[in-house]
């Protein structure tokens, strides 16, 4: 187990440098007018040597590195090019809005996902099974940022009923902040449910069919317990698996639907910072970001090996 | 009585049906009735190209020339799926847009299957520290969310037609290296690999002639599937308004924040842009299921 810990964890270093370097690229890749462009369209500084120094692009590209991870490695990402304000500090108070939507998203897409799954391989090539699997790829295509612009139109239009837009903080009033929030991370965790749900099923299916699911209905338990407590128990591993993997994806999705629904977490925070060129901010916002991925990556890992003592003795 | 039958003549009547069929045509008629789910996705994939190359054929309008006096109408005989803001047809506007659509997918998984075949074969098939160098490079490229690295490209090389496309290559190419490398590792030590080696075919030589088309099924799949994926991401893109720029008529675009007003006051100008995407992305998925369940052995004959 230490060894695969300590394996586990020495594979973050390099992964982690390696984002650190492309995100400090990002900047730096951009066209050659583009100091011009941002001094013309935004006037962040008086002149071009000016504007240059503010990005930190008049020193040797080593030395920018190395100032840059510095900061970085104590809580400096630098300050926004828009309104001087520290990006960190930005980024920490708008932080629990995108954690509070994607973990709920998380959780609606298990619960979706995990029953329907079940049942379409305990019921293989039934109708349950058929119309489990093709809601499946229906919840896959159909986009989000739609889902979210039915949800405010239609309603509007038939019942003149509008979901809340005026953002509530959590801590202010729980229930408002949740009626808000909780519309946008159901349809996050729809979006989630869709590749769950399939690989819930053929984990199912599989499980289902070995040895020691045979021996559990052998000895009398019910069928209920021998789904849920013995089959529904290993297949849910990989399933995990797939949960970290999908951060990536939920990332993406808040990014959606926080502009769709208004609410000012991380995600806003990047469309805002795009559309003023605002790179300090969309530099932070990436680091930050495949940071989380990578460590939700790491936890699952670290989880399998304890769920999962095959890999722990490898 | 039958079950004796059935080892004395084993799935006899499958095979004389498929010799039945020989052709393209017969062997069509065959995917259909034994994959109808994939049938489905096919015909709907087939729509979208058809439409797409017809489109001036095909749209009964100009996608950029409005009507002032015809603004947000329902749908009638003359405009089926009513008219926007400015007084243009939305059925010629969806037509168009599927353009958009096919363009950016094709462009981007044709960009990102290249990329991939060369570092995924080269990888797999070299192995050793060429291939912890890429694996490492690919194990940073995917921690980055694809959506949040997307835009933050675009917003750095501009928006437009062209950069999302190559963009959006280069952020799928990672996740089908992957794929392609497993395929070249577990067939790299096989016999057939290794003696075309003796009898000194070069690197070149095995990987094209002999590497190459035994990983074509896995990637033909994936592609498919990506495909859905490529105009997920670009409708979402154009939606967020770092997409194809406007007047061109992308599906996600005609869905965005500025016509969310209007949506209000005629409901139609939000049903058709986001059916369009979902069929699309459905169809593409649904294909990509079934030719996966085909091309691979293993599971052929399963559900």
């Amino acid at each position: 187990m230490q060894v695969y810990l300590a394996r586990r964890l020495l594979l973050v270093i390099p992964t982690l440098i390696g984002v650190s370097i492309i995100v400090f690229l990002l900047v730096r890749m951009l066209p050659g007018d583009a100091v011009t462009m941002l001094l013309q369209d935004y006037s962040y500084a008086s002149d071009a040597d000016a504007m240059r120094a503010r990005l930190g692009l008049d020193r040797p590209i080593y030395v920018q590195y190395t100032e840059w991870l510095g900061g970085v490695v104590r809580g400096d990402l630098g300050t926004s090019l828009r309104n001087k304000t520290p990006v960190a500090e930005e980024l920490l108070s708008r932080m629990p809005v995108t954690a509070e939507l994607g973990l709920m998203a998380m959780v609606f897409g298990l619960i979706i996902a995990i029953p329907i799954g079940v049942i379409s391989a305990v019921r293989q090539d039934t109708w349950s099974d058929y119309l489990g699997r093709s809601t499946a790829i229906g919840f896959l295509a159909i986009p989000s940022f739609w889902l979210g612009t039915l949800v405010i139109t239609l309603p509007s239009v038939w019942w003149g009923w509008t979901p809340p837009l005026r953002y509530t903080r959590l801590l202010d009033d729980p229930a408002k902040n949740l009626a808000q929030v909780v519309i946008p991370a159901i349809i996050l965790g729809l979006a989630l449910s869709g590749s769950l749900m399939r690989l819930t099923r053929a984990q199912m299916l599989e499980v289902l069919r070995q040895d020691f699911v045979r021996t559990a209905a052998a000895k009398g338990l019910t069928d209920r317990a021998v789904v849920l407590r013995h089959a529904l128990k290993n297949a849910f591993i990989p399933v995990l698996t797939l949960l970290g993997l999908q951060v990536s994806i939920l990332v993406g999705g808040t990014v959606v639907l926080e502009s769709v629904f208004v609410l000012p977490g991380m995600g806003r925070y990047l469309l805002e910072a795009v559309q003023y060129r605002d790179y300090p901010v969309i530099q932070g916002l990436n680091l930050i970001f495949a940071t989380v991925i990578i460590l939700a990556n790491l936890v699952v890992d670290l989880l399998y090996g304890w769920l999962d003592p095959r890999v722990r003795y490898q | 009585m039958s079950a004796v039958l059935d080892v004395v003549r084993p799935d006899v009547p499958a095979p004389s049906r498929r010799a039945s069929k020989a052709g393209w045509a017969g062997r069509l008629q065959d995917f259909c009735v034994r994959k109808p789910l994939g049938a489905i996705g096919g015909a709907l994939v087939l729509l979208m190209l058809v439409v797409a190359l017809a489109a001036p054929l095909l749209a009964p309008y100009e996608y950029d020339v409005g009507d002032a006096t015809i603004r947000l109408q329902g749908p009638s005989l003359a405009h089926p799926f009513g008219t926007d803001a400015n007084g243009r047809d939305m059925l010629s506007r969806i037509i168009y847009g599927a353009r958009i659509s096919v363009t950016v997918g094709f462009g981007a998984v044709a960009i990102s299957t290249i990329l991939a075949i060369t570092f995924g074969v080269v990888s797999g098939y070299l192995g050793g520290w060429v291939d912890l160098l890429v694996q490492r490079l690919v194990d940073i490229w995917i921690s980055f969310p694809a959506l949040v690295l997307l835009i933050s490209l675009v917003a750095v090389a501009g928006p437009g037609l062209w950069s999302v496309t190559a963009i959006l290559g280069i952020l799928l190419a990672p996740g089908t290296s992957r794929v392609v490398r497993s395929a070249v590792i577990s067939i790299r030590h096989l016999p057939y690999i290794e003696s075309a080696s003796c009898i000194g075919a070069g690197h070149v030589r095995v990987i094209l002639k002999y590497i190459l088309p035994n990983v074509f099924a896995p990637i033909i799949v994936l592609a498919t599937v990506q495909l859905g994926t490529a105009i997920l991401a670009e409708s979402t893109l154009s939606f967020l308004a770092y997409g194809v720029p406007p007047p061109y008529p992308a599906w996600g675009g005609m869905l965005s924040g500025t016509g969310r007003a209007f949506m209000l006051q005629s409901p139609w100008l939000s049903i058709w842009p986001g059916l369009a995407i979902s069929l699309a992305v459905f169809g593409f998925n649904m294909l990509g299921d079934a030719l996966r369940d085909e091309l691979d052995p293993r599971l052929r004959g399963s559900r």
